[in-house]
């Protein structure tokens, strides 16, 4: 193809200006959801389009961006998303962890720690953590704008109060830089540690809602909790069945019809390096 | 370095691959072409262009081949077409009394300057399968009248107006920014233009719903159409340049006014009719109806009703009557969610183990509950 029918990375100059002021502005107010000019995008809200709106915007040619969903390289939204903006921007595209200087991401962090030259992008479907007690806007805002965070704590009193335990366990609402209370979108919350002091800027993209918010590198990131009920990381009582991590966020894969289980990790980079070394020791 | 390539790929190649041999259908039935959807579906297409904010008949019409004839498929397929298309101005605005009519109806006068002209409509139809359209048609050519361009048909809202009947349109300010949707995220309160264009480009079907839910007593606002017109119109944008407008060509719409029950009296302003106003491509006459009920539903603050019926709450309404962000939001379901399923698994074993444990205890010393706070103890551990 000599002539590209669309722009680089599909979005137009002027639009890809807007996303990235949004983007500067969520940077030096770190958890403030900015509204931004959402574009309507060639695959569905809800899709991932605020992401890919965000990496966008953010690409150049010399990137190597990995796509994950799941945790997963080869999920098929990943394979579509990677392959809009190989086709759009002809970018190289890799599954390496570490190679990749942009990372899009749909409900996982990855395992292998990630760096200060890394760009993490997340897919957010409801950027507001207070949307499920309170579904309106105007008053969420003000909520905010007062650091009015006392329904949210109520909340997860009334969890513990039922359940004996915090119920929340993905979209585990944080508080950032001691100030705004975000959602870290739909990651587990076995994933909240990695948000903070991460070296890497942290993005996050929701087209539908319209909103744009990010986590500078190096920021404080509190998972809330109550002093007699600490925030708890997810613990698997098994280990990876490929690779035998016990540190990783494990799938359960249904194997048969009688009940059988395997547990495998989510990251499949992850798993699939820790495998390939375990080979190469073996091998010596 | 390597490009990474997986099963899923294929998979996606494979199922895009049947998709367009779905589409086309068993082959020795002819193709059918986009001018014949245009021609011949073209109530799909008006909604389409509508919905899509895309005055387009032939993406509309092509658009709902490719999405074989899933309409708000169509309409997603021409939207995610028109946010490539750059935007040079605003039109000026449509003065609705000079459509060229096609059809105009009043349920509020028998008769009136301009007269009732029925136009291409379902109206008093009877709802019979004909059988005959299963053979090729060939229908005798409608009667005509002449045109008669003396023959002029005032606005009806217009006629009310003249005895100060009907609350007076806002007049438009000069040079004032005009909202656009499409460009800037929504606010709230949403002020009157962004709300009529989230409106016009609603799905039909949520404000159909929206709307008889008003009428039947979910904030009523007491109706009558006062008149529905449909037509073509020219339209025009000024050229700083030349510094007069120039047409830009011509867009059938339907537009609906209703005059709803009054406002004011007693003390300051004398009662007058209030309004709600709704505005289509094409003969989207039901769209426009529905639009116009519930434009004026939502006016409820501004008008001091109380509000009773969701038609009347503005962000419930405007941030769910657009299909495309709908229809992506609720299939985005299909989209894998195993890692955050897999963490709801562990929580609720963890909570039925932890009741197991309590019951036996229970059991155990039935006079002796274990206070709770052991439990939580336990589980922090």
């Amino acid at each position: 193809m000599t002539a590209r029918p669309y722009n680089f990375a599909y979005l137009d100059e002027q639009t890809k200006r807007m996303i990235r002021r949004a983007i500067l502005k969520a940077i030096a107010i770190p958890g403030y959801q900015v509204p931004f000019a959402s574009r309507e995008m060639p695959m569905p809200y809800g899709w991932g389009t605020g992401g890919v709106q965000v990496t966008a915007a953010i690409i150049g040619p010399d990137d190597v961006l990995k796509v994950i969903d799941q945790g997963a390289d080869d999920t098929t939204n990943a394979v579509s998303i990677r392959a809009f903006f190989a086709k759009t921007a002809d970018v190289a595209t890799t599954t390496d962890t570490t190679e990749a200087t942009i990372i899009q991401t749909r409900h996982r962090v990855p395992e292998t720690p990630l760096t200060g030259e890394q760009i993490l992008v997340y897919q957010v479907p409801i950027p507001e953590p207070l949307r499920f007690l309170e579904p309106r806007e105007t008053e969420t805002r003000t909520m905010h704008a007062l650091a009015e965070y006392g329904v949210m704590h109520v909340k997860l009193y009334e969890d513990i109060a039922r359940h004996g335990h915090i119920a929340t366990t993905y979209a585990y609402p944080a508080r950032v830089a001691d100030r705004y209370i975000m959602d870290p979108s739909p990651i587990p919350k076995f994933d909240n540690p990695k948000l903070d002091d991460c070296p890497a800027l942290q993005l996050f993209g929701a087209g539908r809602e319209k909103r744009i918010y990010a986590i500078p590198p190096h920021t404080r990131v509190v998972s809330l909790d109550f002093e007699d009920h600490p925030f708890e990381r997810t613990k698997f009582d098994a280990a990876c069945e490929f690779c035998g991590a016990t540190d990783s966020f494990l799938d359960e894969v249904v194997i048969d019809d009688k009940g059988g289980r395997m547990f495998v990790c989510s990251d499949t980079d992850y798993c699939e390096k820790r495998q390939a070394a375990k080979r190469k020791d073996a091998a010596e | 370095m390597y490009v990474a390539v997986k099963g899923g790929e294929r998979a996606i190649a494979n199922a895009h691959a049947l998709l367009a041999d779905k589409r086309r259908g068993d082959r020795n039935v002819a193709e059918i072409e986009t001018r014949q959807i245009d021609e011949q579906l073209s109530l799909a297409v008006d909604r389409v262009m509508s919905e899509a904010s895309l005055y387009d008949r032939e993406i509309a019409a092509l658009a709902i081949k490719q999405a074989r004839g899933d309409l708000i498929e169509a309409i997603f397929l021409a939207r995610a077409y028109r946010t490539t298309l750059p935007r040079f101005g605003f039109a000026e605005p449509l003065d609705t009394k000079a459509i060229a009519l096609r059809r105009r109806v009043s349920a509020t006068f028998k008769d009136l300057p301009g007269g009732q002209v029925l136009g291409p409509t379902f109206d008093y139809t009877h709802r019979l399968i004909d059988f005959a359209l299963t053979e090729p048609s060939d229908p005798p050519p409608p009667a005509t009248a002449p045109a008669d361009s003396a023959l002029a048909a005032p606005r009806v809202v217009d006629i009310i107006a003249d005895g100060d009947l009907i609350e007076k349109s806002p007049p438009a300010e000069d040079g004032a920014p005009v909202a656009d949707v499409t460009r800037d995220p929504e606010e709230f309160p949403a002020a009157r233009d962004p709300r009529l264009q989230t409106l016009a480009r609603g799905d039909e079907g949520f404000l159909l719903g929206l709307g008889y839910s008003t009428q039947r007593g979910y904030g009523r606002n007491h109706p009558f159409v006062g008149e529905i017109r449909f037509g073509e119109i020219e339209v025009e944008m000024f050229v700083p340049e030349l510094d007069f407008a120039v047409p830009l060509g011509s867009i059938a719409v339907a537009e609906c006014q209703m005059v709803n029950q009054f406002k004011g009296g007693v003390s300051g302003e004398p009662a007058r009719f209030t309004r709600g106003y709704g505005l289509a491509f094409g003969q989207s006459e039901r769209k426009a109806m529905s639009m116009a009920l519930v434009d004026r539903a939502l006016r409820a603050d501004e008008l001091g009703e109380e509000r009773i019926g969701p038609a009347q709450d503005a962000e419930f309404v405007l941030s769910h009557c657009d299909n495309v962000q709908a229809t992506g939001f609720v299939e985005h379901l299909k989209l894998p969610h195993y890692v955050d399923f897999q963490a709801e698994l562990a929580l609720l074993r963890q909570l039925r183990a932890e009741d197991r444990k309590s019951r036996t205890e229970k059991e155990e010393s039935p006079a002796l509950r274990p206070p709770s706070s052991d439990l939580r103890t336990e589980a922090a551990e």
